[in-house]
């Protein structure tokens, strides 16, 4: 594949949290303590794809994707958009760039903000950007977050709309700027189910409509499944496995994949029951565990596991893996 | 044996916008050993249906009819001192929604179990501790534990406890409502295991009350789906989730997400659900639902047993 084909492409990013600690702490103690949120993560996101990164809370993925976007400063590592280093971005660039990639967060309940109409809210992009035609581009973009008819929401406040509807004018704000990517964090984890679908359909709409590939972040494999094109499986900031959607799914190889997929609880009753193959929870992120991060819970763990941190490779096409048993 | 049935009950919120008919004819019936799911979307009075079962409504809640009997009580009627001495948490226990929040943050996780066991029944405090170790034993943490504070607790341990907590008193009941929603997949994984494994070993019986579907399917043997207010299919696990009828149902499980299905695009049921101050007349689905008729707008439907135990509200199935 040519690199014209990737949208955007991610080389060793990370960020690490400094421990904040007490005076008489800080003098006793030798290091400094990091938190290691994004450890070394590499991937690239395609034109037009919608690229799935999934795992647990606290495995660094909400970081990763503000971290694409230039929200926070990343300790180091490339974040290439079309070939531009965003991270080295000065002030102007970083406007520029804000009006072809933009993010959807995970709780409507939150992002918007309570004082403003809707009208405000979704405008606000093109005033900071100087763009006129409000009006009609205000109606445009809530139609196209499939709000209609458009008017009827302009004076409106988000207490007097449902979540799916508050979604929908955080997608239309998205939008507004006609962006090439957007980082769609955990977009429907707070919705009922039987609205999630339709706020799922309405992003893959847009994607075919309007070209836009998407970082979508999630916890959940089973929608990810269904709209991800490829997925990459995140524990304790690295990125352990990833794949084309149904290689992933039906072909994982890392112990922390198997067990996430046969953590997923299926609507069908006749099916085999969610299994929990792993027991206990994510370990203390300041304090990791030596060698493969994954090795206190994996029943697979060998000596090398204990000593050496596995490389990612490519075991198959478009299948990357870290771990010492492939 | 019947533990529990619910027959026509009406639970209204009296608001400043005016009555809310949250649970609006509600029949159910579950016997003992059941564990039975509870489904629809937000504001359906899945949650207000096991509050009323509880008698732990807000102050602008009230039953308004109908009858809750309860392993040959009468719960509507019950005094409040009764209720309090005999039934909460003794006979019937309650995990509520965002139990990671439940535990009081000032006091140790084993002195609030205890505290809950010695408001209930004349023992010793050492006796209650020693039933608080046996409770952490079976919910799968370290009994040492118990004198630990909760923010010491990781969310899985927090849920566990809550679910020792509702145990504490040996009730015959337990309510559920969406006991694993905050949780991560792995960790929720965990917790359905405890509950399936719960529901063997102690014999209890269970009403969980979640949005999700799969939660359901994973751990039930009873559903029933609810919407507007109302029970619109009730049965066994397996006739609801393989083979439901009514096409509220229906349109929830073919657009549930499996993580085996073959990748598909989804078809969300059009609109909203109603708001329950005016309700849509005749069946409440009518103006969401793709096989609406004219009779619907206009009539009720009535519940009918379509096969046995299999329950549904639907002119299709009337008619």
């Amino acid at each position: 594949m040519s690199s014209k084909d990737k949208l955007v492409v991610i080389e060793n990013l990370k960020k690490y949290y400094p421990v904040r600690m007490g005076l008489l702490q800080s003098l006793r103690s030798k290091e400094r303590l990091f938190v290691k949120a994004v450890d070394e993560v590499s991937f690239h996101i395609k034109n037009g794809e919608i690229y799935g990164l999934a795992g647990e809370s606290g495995c660094g993925k909400t970081t990763t994707g503000k971290l694409i976007l230039n929200l926070i400063t990343s300790t180091s590592g490339k974040v290439m958009f079309k070939g531009e280093d965003i991270l080295s971005l000065k002030k102007g660039g970083i406007k520029e760039f804000r009006k072809r990639a933009q993010i959807i967060y995970q709780d409507p309940y939150e992002s918007l903000d309570p004082r403003m109409t809707i009208f405000d809210f979704v405008s606000e992009p093109l005033i900071v950007h100087n763009i006129g035609d409000i009006e009609k581009r205000v109606e445009e973009a809530l139609e196209t977050a499939e709000l209609t008819p458009p008017r009827e929401f302009f004076y409106r406040f988000p207490h007097e709309l449902s979540g799916g509807q508050r979604q929908r004018v955080a997608i239309a704000r998205a939008m507004i700027l006609n962006p090439e990517f957007i980082v769609a964090d955990e977009p429907v984890s707070m919705l009922d189910v039987s609205i999630r679908t339709s706020i799922l359909n309405l992003m893959m709409r847009l994607r075919d409509e309007f070209d836009i590939s998407y970082l979508y972040i999630t916890h959940d494999l089973a929608t990810a499944k269904h709209i991800c094109d490829r997925i990459g499986i995140m524990y304790l900031g690295k990125i352990v496995e990833e794949a084309e959607v149904e290689e992933l799914i039906d072909n994982a190889l890392h112990p922390y994949t198997q067990a996430l997929i046969a953590a997923v609880p299926d609507p069908d009753p006749s099916v085999e029951k969610s299994k929990a193959i792993i027991k206990g929870e994510i370990p203390d992120p300041i304090h990791l565990p030596t060698g493969c991060r994954f090795h206190t819970r994996c029943h697979y763990m060998k000596d090398i596991c204990m000593k050496v941190e596995p490389e990612i490779k490519e075991v198959s096409e478009g299948h990357r893996i870290a771990c010492h048993l492939y | 044996m019947t533990l529990l049935e619910v027959e026509n009950l009406h639970t209204y919120f009296e608001t400043r916008e005016g009555t809310v008919k949250a649970v609006d004819d509600v029949s159910l019936k579950m016997e003992r050993g059941d564990s039975l799911g509870l489904a629809g979307e937000s504001g359906c009075g899945k949650t207000t249906t096991m509050l009323s079962i509880m008698r732990l409504l807000p102050s602008n809640g009230k039953i308004i009819s109908g009858k809750i009997n309860f392993d040959g009580i009468d719960m509507v009627s019950l005094d409040e001192d009764e209720l309090r001495r005999k039934i909460r948490w003794k006979r019937m226990s309650m995990v509520f929604q965002g139990a990671m929040n439940a535990l009081n943050p000032v006091f140790r996780v084993g002195d609030q179990i205890v505290q809950a066991i010695v408001s209930h029944e004349n023992i010793e405090k050492e006796k209650a501790w020693a039933r608080v170790e046996e409770l952490f034993q079976l919910v799968g943490i370290d009994p040492n534990r118990a004198k630990d504070y909760p923010h010491e607790f990781s969310g899985g341990m927090k849920q566990r406890a809550v679910i020792a907590l509702s145990l504490a008193l040996n009730p015959d009941l337990v309510i559920a409502d969406e006991p694993v929603t905050a949780l991560d997949v792995i960790v929720q994984a965990q917790i359905l295991e405890l509950v399936r494994e719960l529901i063997n070993k102690l014999n209890i019986s269970m009403i969980l009350i979640t949005h999700d579907l799969s939660v359901i399917a994973d751990t039930c043997n009873k559903a029933a789906i609810m919407y507007a207010g109302k029970i619109v299919e009730q049965g066994d696990i397996m006739t609801i989730f393989k083979s439901p009828e009514h096409p509220y149902s229906q349109g929830l499980l073919t657009n549930y997400p499996s993580i085996k299905s073959e990748r598909m695009r989804f078809t969300p049921i059009s609109g909203r659900p109603p708001n329950l101050i005016n309700p849509p007349s005749g069946c409440r689905f009518h103006p969401r639902c793709p096989f609406a008729m004219e009779v619907c707008s206009k009539k009720v439907p009535e519940t009918i047993e379509l096969e046995r135990g299999h329950y549904i509200a639907c002119h299709l199935k009337t008619n």
